[in-house]
């Protein structure tokens, strides 16, 4: 065990450039809500159930955005609030109680469930914490059940991924002070990137980590005054929040998007270890070097060429980072839902210079904006992308970076990629 | 409360948004909060559509509800016509918005607005899409065409001897299932009989072409879950007759071609005469002397599933063995079909329901939605799409009618391909060890190595995944899937014991339909209490129950 940094090193203080303009705003939002992170989140955590208490609406939604016809049974559904529960005529409570009793008898494999509230729910406030109370006491040991809201009055898209580890926080086993040091790595990952996350940290001689979400619920990882943790997700701020009413540290870091994010994300932990300088070079270099390999290919492609991001995801401002300085994108405007100034510190200083970044979103003023700036790629989400390209714009849907595997140094090169493809495509056809 | 992991049909608000989406120059301003936007994916993805549903949502959020959602409203409403100028303006709640209770109508009438203003409720929690569809244009027609409509009594006027009989189509929508061909292919049908069409609404129509509906003879209904309650007061308003049968298949149109000629004065002899369809040669042509007696089950839309079942029996020889709707709207035509074929009909929204009738009725083809395809591919079973919902295999580049006679052609093709050609069913039958037939080899086209998931093991392949491919997260591998799909299994008091031989004989059947010999041959032991089953049980079995 390497000797850990009692007391953590002072984040690096925010370049020499000044804080970007941001341009805040309200409207018309064209992201999903939070209830859409149940996509990943239920094959994520293998013995987990996702049970939206919602309209037809929601059921609507996920089979929409999931595309999901059943090919499996998956590990998700809704409770659709009918009339007479509404009418008072069947209690919401005793409905729901029948609901999860029917479910269960039917996935005896579930250990986990999930009462995700919606906007109906919330609106009616339909009281999911009592309801996860009662059921918990009810199934215990054999299933726990927990509530987190992924309505969209709350939340934003991957803000449904953050509800749902904070719900899972409070139950996470307490470790002591006298503990030895823990790494935790807090946010889903694929599970591909995960273990190269895992084994690159173990050759640093970090040998205590943990993950979460874990892959199976009964592995909840302890926490105590000596976990640190790193995000590998930019959008984790209730997380991060409760993990450090729990005494953690949070490790402060770029994400691990590109060479640099990933170098500079590893390198906060292994400054927290105190590992060397020479051993974690010995460590990273290989991949690293890798990497700059595999980016290099779509520099040509991409270079010089100028981006506008809509929101989405929140994972736009550590890419646009990526794309400015690893290849040399010209950023116009980065859109994202929701800016967390704290987490993001370390990523806005790395921005050039000047860009325009905005929070909230106005889609038709945005809209006007993009048309004005006629960038050569346009980062949009589903709703948007026919309509742009069929107006001439190149674009490239923002859900797929939350679905592919882009962290980490082997991903870097798949990350450049996904925006050379849309700018290729339109060069090879000739229709 | 409902428990469900799919729906046949979205809210009542994306009926709505199927209308004022497949008309232009309006715009629908919809109370609702964050992540509902997620309906403009479904027309700009699955529909292809090049320009955005003209839809406003007002995006309140939590922080909002109590204080200041109507003002919202009144604030999105004003910016909607300022920027995009509609003729008229679509107003309403999505189910969030609707337990909050702004009353959308009363927030717009009170901005003044100097254009026609149609306020829509669309009852969230017990209605659905395609009622909210049917509302919404009804409410349209009433709002737009009402002004125009004769004062009571009065009697409508004979047509000038020298016009022309013209009519309306009334029903196609944005996101229907095949409408834009069946626009086009029933017009064409008509003019064939010397029929002008005026208006079709909504698809491509604008509120000043619903102002005039009226002027038309008479209304052509193509899909009732839509028209049938604007035709209704059309027929009361304007005193415009209008259709009922729904011209899918050779009789249906012929019936469909009877009805419009009597409509409209006019002889439909000229248009029947010839051969405008080859499916009537096709069925008839020895090749399909292999589709007889196939047993198939008919699920999906009202109006898909009664000209279904009728085509399966009348025009390609089927054996209708099941029928069902989750169109609760149509359950009474839908059972008054079945009735005909000596069934009861299914009329359920729960997929499960549908499943397990699948499983119980053992068809040789499933003629269904989406949901039955994945239903049928998880039991080995041939199917074709018939009905909405969609996906983005049922907007083919091509063009791909399901009405008229063309639509006819279209519907043999898609029904008979996914059953097994004739002959090479034979050669299946006699040489079934040959090396590449066996179970465990893929198809010869697909070269050497290529292995078949057999049935016991489904996995879905990514092409057959529908919908936009956006959201297959990184960790879902075909193999987590498969290892948890549950098929519950029909049981049986006690199991019978297959004995070696008998299990290498039924190894020699076709797997798609050793299923059901395996089923059928547990049955008859189970009745006689025979406890061992040998092949003498296996052909015993067979010759009861035959093929």
């Amino acid at each position: 065990m390497s000797q850990v940094a009692t007391t953590l090193p002072t984040p690096s203080k925010a370049g020499a450039c000044s804080a970007p303009e941001v341009l805040r705003e309200r409207g018309q939002r064209e992201v999903f809500c939070g209830l859409t992170g149940i996509i990943w989140l239920h094959r994520k955590i293998q013995d987990a159930f996702f049970l939206i208490v919602g309209s037809r609406t929601c059921a609507h939604l996920m089979q929409s955005a999931a595309g999901v016809m059943i090919f499996a049974e998956p590990r998700f559904g809704t409770a659709i609030i009918e009339e007479r529960d509404l009418a008072g005529m069947a209690d919401a409570n005793d409905e729901l109680d029948k609901v999860v009793s029917r479910l269960l008898a039917r996935r005896p494999d579930i250990k986990l469930l999930f009462l995700v509230g919606s906007c109906p729910s919330e609106v009616i406030k339909l009281d999911l914490s009592r309801a996860a109370q009662r059921l918990s006491k009810q199934f215990m040991p054999d299933v726990r059940v927990l509530n987190y809201s992924g309505s969209g009055i709350e939340t934003t898209f991957t803000q449904g991924e953050d509800m749902c580890l904070a719900a899972l926080v409070p139950e996470l086993p307490a470790e002591t002070s006298d503990a030895e040091p823990s790494l935790m790595l807090v946010g889903a990952l694929a599970d591909v990137v995960e273990d190269q996350f895992l084994r690159s940290f173990k050759a640093l001689g970090l040998d205590r980590i943990s993950v979460l979400p874990p892959r199976r619920s009964t592995d909840l990882p302890a926490v105590g005054p000596n976990t640190r943790f790193l995000l590998c997700q930019p959008f984790l701020g209730e997380t991060a929040r409760l993990l450090e009413e729990r005494g953690a540290q949070r490790l402060a870091a770029p994400f691990p998007l590109g060479v640099e994010g990933t170098t500079a994300w590893l390198k906060a932990a292994a400054d927290a270890w105190q590992v060397s300088e020479q051993r974690f070079r010995e460590v990273t270099a290989p991949a690293q070097q890798r990497a700059r390999i595999a980016t290099a290919r779509y520099r040509d492609q991409l270079a010089g060429q100028r981006i506008f991001f809509f929101p989405d995801s929140q994972l736009e401002i550590p890419i646009a980072r990526f794309l400015a300085r690893e290849l040399d994108m010209q950023l116009i405007e980065v859109g994202t839902p929701y800016l967390h100034r704290q987490h993001m510190s370390e990523e806005l200083a790395l921005l050039p210079e000047g860009v325009q970044l905005s929070e909230g979103q106005h889609v038709d003023r945005q809209i006007d904006r993009c048309r004005a700036a006629q960038p050569d790629l346009t980062v949009c989400g589903l709703g948007l992308a026919n309509p742009l390209e069929q107006e001439g714009l190149t674009t490239k849907w923002s859900i797929e970076l939350v679905f592919t595997p882009i962290q980490g140094f082997e991903q870097a090169g798949d990350l450049a990629e996904l925006f050379a493809r849309p700018l290729v495509r339109r060069t090879k056809l000739e229709v | 409360m409902q428990l469900t992991v799919w729906t046949y049909e979205g809210p009542p608000h994306v009926g709505a948004m199927r209308v004022a989406t497949a008309m232009r120059e309006v715009h629908y301003v919809l109370h609702a909060p964050q992540g509902d936007t997620y309906a403009d994916l479904l027309f700009t993805m699955i529909e292809r559509r090049d320009r955005r549903p003209p839809v406003t949502y007002t995006t309140f959020q939590a922080r909002d509800l109590g204080s200041d959602t109507a003002e919202l409203f009144k604030t999105a409403a004003a910016e909607a016509v300022e920027r995009f100028q509609p003729q008229a303006l679509m107003v309403g709640a999505s189910c969030t918005a609707e337990l909050i209770q702004d009353d959308p109508g009363g927030l717009a009438k009170a901005l003044g607005l100097s254009l026609p203003v149609v306020p829509l409720e669309l009852p969230s929690y017990s209605k659905k899409e395609n009622w909210g569809a049917a509302e919404t244009f009804y409410q349209m027609v009433r709002t737009l065409a009402g002004p125009n409509a004769p004062a009571p009594g009065v009697t409508r006027p004979e047509r000038p001897a020298d016009a022309r009989p013209s009519c309306n189509l009334l029903g196609p929508t944005a996101l229907g299932f095949r409408h834009r061909d069946d626009v086009l292919e029933v017009t064409k049908l008509l003019q064939s009989i010397g029929v002008e069409v005026q208006v079709v609404a909504p698809l491509n129509a604008t509120p000043a072409d619903l102002a005039r509906l009226g002027d038309a003879d008479f209304n052509v209904v193509l899909y009732p879950e839509i028209a049938q309650t604007a035709a209704g007061w059309l027929k009361r308003t304007f005193r415009q007759p209008h259709t009922t049968v729904v011209p899918i298949g050779i009789g249906a149109t012929r019936d469909f071609l009877a009805e419009v000629a009597e409509l409209a004065g006019v002889d439909p002899g000229p248009a029947l005469a010839g051969a405008p369809s080859r499916l009537p040669w096709w069925s008839r042509s020895i090749d399909s002397t292999y589709l007889t007696g196939k047993r198939v089950f008919v699920f999906g839309d009202g109006c898909h599933v009664v000209a279904a079942a009728r085509i399966a029996r009348e025009e390609l020889g089927f054996e209708v063995v099941g029928l069902g709707t989750y169109s609760r709207e149509m359950a009474r035509e839908v059972r008054t079909a079945a009735e005909g074929y000596g069934l009861e009909a299914l009329i359920t929204d729960d997929y499960l329901e549908v499943e397990e009738q699948i499983e119980a009725l053992q068809p040789e083809l499933v003629l269904g939605t989406q949901m039955e395809r994945h239903i049928a591919k998880r039991l080995g079973v041939g199917c074709a799409v018939i009905s909405a919902p969609v996906h983005v295999q049922d907007f083919p580049a091509r063009y791909a009618p399901q009405m008229g006679w063309e639509g006819a052609n279209v519907i043999f093709d898609t029904w008979v391909h996914p059953l097994m050609m004739g002959l090479e069913e034979h050669l299946l039958g006699m040489f079934r060890e040959d090396f590449e037939f066996n179970d465990e080899a893929g198809g010869s086209h697909l070269g050497h190595g290529s292995k078949r998931s057999g049935p016991e093991a489904p996995v879905e392949s990514r092409e057959a995944a529908p919908g936009p491919e956006t959201a297959i997260p990184q960790t879902s591998t075909a193999e987590a899937m498969a290892s948890q799909t549950t098929t519950p299994e029909t049981t049986t008091p006690v199991a019978p014991f297959w004995t070696a031989e008998a299990e290498s004989e039924l190894g020699k059947i076709p797997f798609f339909v050793r299923g059901k010999a395996r089923r059928n041959t547990e049955r008859f032991a189970n009745q006689r209490s025979i406890s061992a089953i040998t092949v003498e049980t296996l052909y015993d079995a067979k010759a009861h129950f035959g093929k």
